[in-house]
């Protein structure tokens, strides 16, 4: 499978499970298909058969508001079967609408913004401690970067050179109530981490080419962290819904997923 | 306490390479022989508190069982989601540890006051709680909280507390210990303040009252069974605590008691109200303060009918 199929294949599970939960976060989960499936279709060992695998690399989903696009890609690649997607925030259900680390494949629990990269960077100290291999990959939000546990740990990895970390920037530009930029201006990002000691690619993160080089020339620079900020479009894939800050909150209809569905396009 | 914990997990981490410690840079003249003997299982996370919680979390999430070094308040309510999420939310072994409890840095202000920690960590679900009362205690407990696999929250005071118990207990996870016999009256103390309980015990203010006094490690787990024996077999019970008694010790003693079918003893809560201490107070000016020494905790039960 390629990964423009994986990340087909994301969008349209995706959809389709907000819609059936009436749940939110469409918009983040559509900005971050294409990472992810370049990220489970080229760049991650690890083993579905396997999730708990020692040597596996760790992926960690810091914006964990965006689960259902993680779940689908897990469901993809096989650490549980696809058709419990339609389980997604029913009751009783594992599959919570924040990432649930009892799903097969999710490293943490996430929802609260801040966290992922504070414990990413225990998972890569571990690993540079115990000499390891296996690294430890983080994807944060923008808005996210408002947090101070955020810069805590930003230093930290800096500071320790874990340059078995690789964080991932969705910069899609919205967040809660409007633009980053209006809202806590985080620019210039690439320059404070890169002034934090992280080494900074800037990429599109709707680009697979360009996100499969960043991520697969890890450490971009040795003794250093990487930051990968990839600019991103909320919604990305559905017209209606890119750069919309409505689709941080509303849950489509079904008329809505029809027409988003027939946008996508289905697999070759 | 502190250099009695230090030892202990010196000790643990010589015949156990899964104990790491991590501090918020606080612990001078304490932790430097684990950092020495164990450089590689050693990080000062610097004055970062919410990243040090969630660094404990990756590290133990590989199989590791970290103990988070702080003061007072520093390394519990300042990352309280880092503990209830990443820890708590994960069953994690991590061990937070807090020096200062209660009024130990007394003169230093509200801010080094740990009088609500039990109460607000005592909510966390799988969080284990434990206020050690002298030295014996805490190397026992810290032993039992190595191996808990689970989170926990060990609260300490500072140093050179006297040892309260000659020989070593037999303690029990989650079960009050007594310390001395008596009747009608129980004290039950938890942490450093079961000293002037003892002293309080004995005393002649008493009145004619000979209480029996109970080392209470455990905020949580708190057995029932035991909290409800004495509550049969003494016509009162106290509480004391250098902690908020909303919540604390006094609150989960209450609640054990509001479910238990009568008759069943009377309960008096000493410990911090609801106030905040602005002035400068020694750890005796604030026990006097708020009526936790010895001679306060003797008049109460002198006055009790």
């Amino acid at each position: 499978m390629t990964t423009t199929t994986l990340a087909l294949d994301i969008r349209r599970h995706t959809l389709q499970m907000v819609t059936r939960a009436c749940a939110s976060h469409v918009g983040g989960c559509l900005s971050i298909a294409d990472l992810l499936a370049v990220l489970y279709g080229e760049v991650l060992r690890i083993d579905p058969q396997d999730p708990d695998w020692q040597d596996r690399d760790r992926f960690i989903l810091s914006k964990g508001h965006a689960c259902a696009a993680l779940y689908a890609a897990l469901a993809v690649k096989g650490f549980f079967p696809v058709e419990e997607l339609e389980q997604f925030g029913m009751d009783g259900s594992r599959l919570t609408t924040h990432a649930g680390y009892a799903v097969p494949g999710v490293e943490l629990s996430t929802g609260s913004l801040g966290h992922g990269l504070p414990v990413s960077c225990g998972l890569a100290l571990a690993a540079k401690r115990d000499h390891k291999a296996w690294r430890t990959f983080v994807l944060v939000s923008d808005g996210e970067c408002e947090e101070g546990s955020t810069w805590e740990a930003a230093l930290f990895a800096g500071h320790h050179g874990l340059d078995n970390l690789v964080a991932i920037v969705d910069a899609n530009g919205l967040q809660g109530l409007g633009t980053v930029r209006e809202i806590l201006n985080l620019d210039p990002l690439a320059d404070k981490l890169r002034d934090f000691g992280w080494a900074v690619h800037e990429i599109d993160g709707h680009e697979h080419e360009q996100i499969r080089k960043a991520l697969l020339e890890v450490p971009c620079v040795p003794g250093k962290p990487t930051a990968i900020i990839a600019h991103t479009i909320k919604g990305k894939g559905v017209s209606f819904m890119e750069h919309k800050l409505e689709w941080h909150y509303k849950s489509p209809s079904a008329e809505q997923l029809l027409a988003a569905l027939l946008e996508l396009g289905t697999p070759e | 306490m502190r250099a009695a914990f230090i030892q202990t997990l010196i000790e643990i981490a010589g015949r156990d390479d899964r104990i790491w410690l991590l501090t918020g840079d606080l612990g001078y003249s304490v932790i430097e022989p684990f950092v020495a003997l164990f450089p590689q299982r050693y990080v000062n996370a610097g004055v970062a508190e919410q990243n040090m919680i969630g660094l404990a979390a990756g590290l133990a999430l590989t199989g590791k069982t970290v103990f988070v070094y702080s003061i007072a308040n520093f390394p519990t309510l300042r990352c309280l989601e880092q503990i209830r999420n990443d820890v708590c939310g994960h069953n994690l072994s991590v061990k937070v540890v807090a020096v200062g409890g209660g009024f130990s840095y007394g003169a230093l202000g509200y801010s080094h006051h740990g009088i609500e920690d039990l109460a607000i960590l005592r909510a966390l679900p799988r969080m284990e709680v434990a206020a050690p009362a002298d030295p014996v205690e805490t190397r026992l407990i810290t032993g039992l909280m190595a191996e808990s696999g689970g989170p926990a929250y060990l609260r300490l005071g500072k140093n050179r507390e006297p040892v309260l118990h000659a020989t070593a207990p037999a303690l029990k996870r989650g079960h009050p210990l007594a310390v001395r016999a008596g009747e009608k009256v129980a004290i039950l103390a938890t942490g450093g303040i079961l000293e002037p309980c003892l002293k309080a015990a004995g005393t002649p203010c008493a009145m004619g009252k000979h209480p029996a006094v109970y080392s209470v490690p455990w905020l949580k787990p708190m057995d029932r069974q035991s909290i409800a024996a004495v509550a049969r077999r003494f016509t009162h019970i106290v509480t004391v605590e250098e902690a908020q008694v909303c919540g604390g010790l006094g609150g989960a003693v209450a609640e054990i008691l509001a479910e238990l079918p009568a008759p069943h003893a009377r309960l008096t809560r000493l410990g911090v109200p609801d106030i905040i201490l602005e002035n400068a107070f020694s750890q005796a000016a604030a026990r006097e303060k708020v009526g936790i020494t010895a001679d306060a905790i003797a008049a109460t039960i002198a006055a009790l009918a």
